[in-house]
């Protein structure tokens, strides 16, 4: 039952062309296109001697995981709510925790995907050194993605509409990207900034995944923050969950 | 012992009282039909019976459990108003996502030959006709081989060719032992399909009997029509037991009354050696004991 529900969802997915593009390929262009830079394939003193490029594969992955999460699940599931799929399926022996875990492990699955072309790209065309943690890598990306869609999920939930769905999570995801230093890398920011960044999902997780890509495990403190937003919102979403 | 008892149902939202008290039973293996006009409280009602909604006071026993528990979602099967399906997903996927859900489903390729939809497997919902979508919601209220199919408002929207077709599915599903619970405001399908009826208007109950029964409680008059062959006195036809009135069409004549009333005339009609032609027994239609039952003047 579980299996066909992710596997349905990931079709019907696949069929919306500009979600399953953008969240697939998006953050494999930033990549591709900041990797074009010379300047950026340079080491920065003002990033520790790192290059813009090696810091911007782990925000690419950042990014895909805001997507997914705060975009796309969304309206996805604010659209099913909306048309009555929803109720349609409350009928049924589905349980609100099976469609949520569905649309989870779809979204998941895609961000897999979508992470893993960005890191490659990185690594064959710019020379970004794959993360020396790896381990590290992936709990940092399981944590970052549960944190990040818990918070979709949870306003999924709770959006009347998809159209509400969509505003809420565009709303979340711009802040949330910016302190993932989508539009200037968290290393630059001034010290009260990224204080600030460590305690919302997306810092968290891209600083997460950033020390996991330098040789080191994931903070605890971003691995706190990132298991409190998915307690907090998770919980959240599966107590406030509507069908109708 | 009824499958399906409803006591004294309430339900509002906010200020709006949706169902003020609404009681009945479904005994198994029957179409039971609920009626209503628009805003009567039926959807709500079967709502509360499908563990949509919670009432607000009132009593309900689906199977002998109340109706959220769980274990009824494997055995009611709901097909509800407005309830869409996503735009991209085909017939096939949805026949096959939804038989998933479900421990003993019925065989989603003969249900979607049975309902019609063999050829539309691979086309997508939303490219559907209102038609076949509504084939496609009865199919998925049906895929888990229910005991009991709660079906609203199930020929809206379809033409009338479509619409037999449906009355014969239903039918032949209630053969197979399913009992059926029938939202309707279409009289025509309600007197054709239901063995018995609850009438509801502004959250009550107002009648509840067979389609045949609604109709003689209304009305206990009769009306036969016919061409007798060769001209016949009123005061004849006034005679016999339970005639109240003969009117005269042109060379028809109509006798009304009460009680066993064909017998009656035909009786008083072969003593007299007159042929009755084209004769025809008039009976109020359900249609009229809907507006007379629901009347709003």
């Amino acid at each position: 039952m579980f299996r066909k529900l992710t596997v349905t969802e990931l079709k019907l997915l696949a069929r919306e062309p500009m979600p399953a593009f953008f969240s697939l390929f998006f953050p494999t262009i930033l990549v591709a296109i900041l990797g074009s830079v010379p300047s950026f394939r340079e080491p920065n003193a003002g990033l520790g001697g790192a290059r813009v490029i090696d810091i911007y594969v782990g925000i690419a992955v950042a990014l895909t995981l805001a997507m997914l999460g705060l975009q796309v699940t969304p309206l996805v599931l604010a659209t099913y709510r909306e048309k009555g799929i929803l109720r349609r399926l409350a009928t049924t022996p589905a349980r609100p925790t099976l469609l949520l875990g569905a649309q989870l492990t779809a979204a998941l699955l895609t961000a897999i995907v979508a992470s893993g072309l960005a890191v490659a790209v990185g690594r064959i065309a710019f020379d970004v050194p794959l993360p020396s943690n790896f381990a590290g890598f992936v709990l940092a990306f399981l944590l970052a993605a549960l944190g990040v869609f818990a918070i979709g999920l949870f306003v999924a939930a709770v959006a009347p509409s998809g159209k509400a769905g969509n505003s809420i999570g565009t709303l979340l995801f711009f802040p949330s990207m910016f302190f993932a230093g989508l539009w200037t890398p968290r290393e630059v920011f001034p010290r009260a900034l990224q204080r600030i960044g460590d305690f919302t999902p997306l810092g968290a997780g891209e600083r997460a995944l950033h020390d996991a890509m330098t040789g080191h495990w994931p903070s605890l403190l971003s691995a706190t923050v990132l298991v409190g937003y998915l307690a907090v919102f998770g919980l959240g979403a599966a107590r406030l969950f509507r069908w109708s | 012992m009824p499958v399906i008892e409803v006591k004294n149902l309430r339900k509002r939202y906010g200020d709006t009282v949706a169902v003020r008290d609404v009681s009945f039973a479904v005994e198994r293996g029957e179409i039971f039909g609920i009626l209503g006009p628009n805003g009567a409280g039926k959807t709500t009602t079967v709502e509360c019976v499908a563990g949509l909604r919670a009432p607000d006071g009132g009593t309900i026993t689906v199977l002998d459990r109340p109706p959220r528990d769980p274990s009824l979602r494997r055995e009611v099967g709901v097909q509800l108003q407005e309830s869409q399906l996503p735009d991209k997903i085909t017939v096939r996927e949805a026949l096959e996502l939804y038989s998933a859900f479900y421990p003993a489903p019925a065989d989603w390729r003969a249900l979607a030959g049975t309902l019609g939809l063999a050829g539309d497997l691979r086309s997508r919902y939303a490219k559907l006709s209102g038609g076949r979508k509504q084939r496609l919601s009865i199919a998925l209220a049906l895929i888990g081989n229910p005991r009991i199919a709660i079906l609203d408002e199930l020929t809206t929207g379809l033409d009338p060719q479509a619409r037999r077709e449906t009355w014969d599915l239903i039918e032949s599903i209630r053969d197979t032992g399913v009992t059926i619970v029938l939202v309707t405001h279409f009289m025509e399908e309600a007197s054709r399909l239901c063995d018995r009826l609850a009438v509801i208007d502004r959250g009550e109950v107002v009648a509840l009997d067979t389609p045949a029964g609604l109709v003689t409680a209304i009305s206990a008059e009769q009306r036969i029509r016919f061409r007798p062959s060769v001209p016949v006195d009123d005061a004849l036809l006034l005679s016999a037991p339970g005639v109240t009135a003969v009117r005269r069409h042109g060379e028809q004549l109509e006798v009304a009354g009460t009680g066993n009333l064909l017998h009656a005339v035909t009786s008083v009609l072969a003593a007299h050696q007159i042929i009755a032609n084209d004769l025809r027994i008039e009976q109020a239609s359900l249609d009229e004991a809907f507006v007379r039952l629901v009347g709003r003047d």
